[in-house]
């Protein structure tokens, strides 16, 4: 065992204690570290838009001589002045900061949501519609090599059909009766072993980011572990 | 009034939905270059948006301190932990206080990664892991194989819980060539590409013409919500 | 109304829930105490990534993009560190970037690693950092059209101009592979609908296991492979090691995890089962009552 020497390490260790803490029960330790992450996350994120966006994306375009110090790599550029279109639709966001103006901010959600809805509109069409659609007709009977292949087969049929009775399952404009009704029945059985494998999954998930901590504390932070 | 609060917020939505619709139809000049410029402007008022949460963040948490409203003195860490990162990340200032302007801002011996290291990703990493904890405890409260759905739900996660871990290799593992699609590995690796991308694509089938839908509503001015109301 | 027996059963039925919180950590903890480390075997989709890298001739260019942060870390960051010792051994030429503001501390941790492990591999010429830019899946598109648009420098702040790998890229297009690895959005589903399906260009990657079950519609004709979870990142370790055993005492951070993970997935399907037995135990019981 050899206890870590690192001033990094020892807040982490402290900070993910106090976190744990709250399996217990809500203590102000827990509230401290919960606190603490909020508001070093959100000037994390603020950092990180200036330093990689505003500042070379755009100030470094309106005046390069103005930012020369920072980023030498600006030196020589010609100003680029249509990069005032988002530098006045940024300052109109954060006009959402002021009351008395704050409509103003509406401008560059127009802009936000007709670039998202735009872009959306298509992608989602081909990635999520068509060629979903495409990938789903494959062959329901498999021949390989003149042998009927019966795994294959029985493969292509659910995905078929669970992609049919699944969308028949979501299918609300009519009543779900006659051919729609097991149909129906079968979706739900398809949505059902769908869930179960997201739930496994999601399980797995928690549990390697659980794994991942308790591998800090008793390696970086104990040195129980190699 | 309307004019500024609707129409033109709207017509902004019009105008660059359909040029970037069009961009993919006809992918020459003029719509090339403005898809391309719409990106940009996009990606730099993204990053405005980080400045508005943190204002907002600064705001209601002073706000908290001011009145001296229930925990508030917790507010006063948010305050402390943000201005602290933030004067430290934007003056990109090293360990020994001395400011580097160029070079990366997350570089070693930055006190911004000092702070990303010691705090945000202890913090972050065990928040999440604490869901670890809970997903534990809600199955064996609730998971329950009341009705013939939920033991398709249980089946197929037992299969997924042991066949991705090598577990499942020691449960099924011994099984002769013939029986190897009982093997819980090829079963779980089975249930995920068949079963489950059925059950997804039929989900995201549906997503997707909502998308779409939704795309084209706003798109025409017919969906305003986002914009608040008409005053 | 009969009382209800409250005997071993009843309260195992209802037992503390602080008693299974520690339950599961000694499922994690014990086995990382013991270094129980269990085989792994791969599996089709991983090994079609595996094999998409293998085959890629020397110089050819893949995009690593590192969408998470530090909180799904232990499932992604081997993830991206295997792909790129598999991207360095082969002599690709590697460029790292972010679509999320918590990638570039992930990314000083990778090029750490590089660093130790490919000494000989120079910066700018086999691999290069150009960074995170705000903009989610504006970012992709942007880039989709004109890379140096954006990305005017490293996050040294080494111009593009002078980077010599940058020179004959212009856009996503002239990437061999996009490899995303990702925790959500925007990640590797934004990857295949904004590059992979638009412009045509390989993509494939790992993602957390919460999101791994949501990316199979995509899987084989859209997305050529893909880790979920740690157990996908383990499974390209094991095949890394298979095809490269020097990498046996380094590909192994996801293995390694993989111990606790096998023993804690056991104890939950067994806390699922009991908690079932008893609850059909108690059911029977009451319709007896």
């Amino acid at each position: 065992m050899q206890l870590s020497s690192s001033v990094e390490i020892w807040i982490g260790a402290l900070l993910t204690i106090m976190i744990f803490s709250f399996l217990f029960k809500d203590n102000i330790f827990y509230k401290f570290a919960e606190h603490l992450f909020v508001g070093v996350s959100a000037a994390y994120w603020m950092v990180v838009g200036f330093h990689t966006t505003i500042m070379p994306n755009l100030i470094a375009k309106i005046w390069p001589s103005l930012v020369v110090r920072v980023l030498p790599a600006a030196a020589g550029n010609q100003p680029e002045y249509h990069y005032l279109i988002p530098l006045i639709f940024g300052m109109l966001l954060l006009t959402r900061l002021i009351k008395k103006i704050s409509f103003l901010s509406r401008w560059a959600m127009g802009l936000v949501i007709g670039y998202a809805a735009g872009t959306n509109l298509i992608r989602y069409m081909q990635s999520d519609f068509m060629s979903q659609i495409s990938s789903t007709m494959k062959p329901l009977i498999v021949v390989n090599e003149g042998v009927f292949a019966f795994g294959a087969s029985l493969s292509n049929i659910v995905l078929f059909f669970g992609v049919i009775c699944g969308l028949v399952y979501f299918f609300f404009s009519s009543e779900h009766k006659g051919i729609l009704l097991p149909a129906s029945r079968v979706g739900i059985w398809v949505l059902m072993v769908t869930f179960g494998a997201s739930f496994g999954y999601t399980v797995m998930a928690r549990i390697s980011l659980l794994t991942g901590r308790v591998q800090f504390l008793l390696r970086d932070w104990l040195g129980i572990i190699q | 009034m309307y004019t500024l609060r609707v129409l033109i917020p709207t017509l902004i939505t019009f105008i660059v939905g359909i040029v970037l619709v069009a961009a993919i139809f006809i992918p020459r000049s003029p719509f090339r270059e403005m898809d391309q410029h719409f990106s940009t402007y996009f990606d730099i008022v993204a990053a405005f948006a980080f400045i508005l949460g943190g204002g907002n963040l600064v705001r209601m948490h002073g706000d908290k301190v001011y009145r001296k409203a229930r925990d508030w003195p917790f507010s006063i860490v948010v305050l402390v932990g943000f201005l602290g990162t933030l004067i430290f990340g934007l003056l990109k200032l090293r360990m020994n206080f001395t400011i580097v302007p160029a070079g990366d801002y997350i570089g070693t011996g930055t006190w911004f990664k000092f702070i990303f290291d010691s705090m945000f990703t202890p913090l972050s990493a065990a928040m999440f892991s604490l869901l670890g904890f809970f997903v534990a405890s809600a199955s064996y409260r609730a998971f329950r194989a009341k009705t013939r759905e939920a033991t398709l739900l249980l089946v197929s996660a037992f299969i997924i819980l042991l066949g991705r871990t090598p577990m499942g290799h020691y449960i099924t593992g011994w099984l002769p060539d013939s029986l190897s699609w009982l093997d819980i590995p090829n079963l779980s690796n089975w249930i995920l590409s068949f079963p489950n991308a059925a059950g997804q694509r039929a989900i995201m089938i549906g997503i997707a013409l909502g998308i779409v839908s939704t795309s084209l509503k706003l798109i025409l001015g017919m969906e305003r919500t986002h914009l608040g109301g008409e005053e | 109304m009969a009382e209800v027996k409250k005997d071993w059963i009843y309260k195992l039925g209802r037992l503390d829930r602080r008693i299974i919180f520690f339950l599961i950590f000694l499922a994690v903890a014990l086995p990382l105490l013991l270094n129980l480390v269990l085989p792994v075997h791969t599996s089709p989709i991983v090994d079609r990534l595996f094999d998409k890298i293998e085959s890629l001739p020397p110089g050819s260019k893949v995009l690593l993009s590192l969408d998470y942060g530090p909180a799904t870390a232990p499932e992604n960051q081997p993830m991206a560190e295997s792909m790129a010792r598999h991207a360095l051994e082969r002599d690709l030429k590697l460029y790292i970037m972010s679509l999320w503001a918590t990638g570039p501390g992930q990314a000083v941790l990778l090029i750490d690693m590089l660093g130790r492990e490919f000494p000989d591999k120079v910066q700018g010429e086999d691999w290069v950092n150009i960074g995170y830019k705000a903009g989610n899946q504006g970012l992709i598109n942007a880039i989709l059209l004109d890379m140096k648009a954006m990305y005017t420098t490293d996050v040294n702040g080494t111009s593009v101009d002078d980077i010599p790998m940058m020179a004959d890229v212009e856009n996503l297009t002239d990437m061999h592979l996009i490899a995303g690895i990702g925790s959500g959005f925007p990640g590797l589903k934004e990857w295949v609908q904004f590059a992979g399906d638009r412009g045509d260009i390989p993509v494939g990657g790992g993602v957390t296991a919460v999101e791994a079950p949501l990316l199979y519609p995509y899987y084989p004709s859209q997305l050529l492979g893909l880790m979920g979870g740690l157990q996908g990142a383990a499974e390209y370790e094991a095949a890394l090691i298979r095809t490269y055993p020097k990498f046996k005492e380094t590909a192994v951070n996801a293995v390694e995890l993989m111990g606790p993970q096998a023993v804690a997935h056991t104890v939950i399907v067994l806390f699922v089962l009991i908690g079932n037995i008893t609850f059909f135990i108690e059911r029977r019981r009451e319709r007896k009552i």
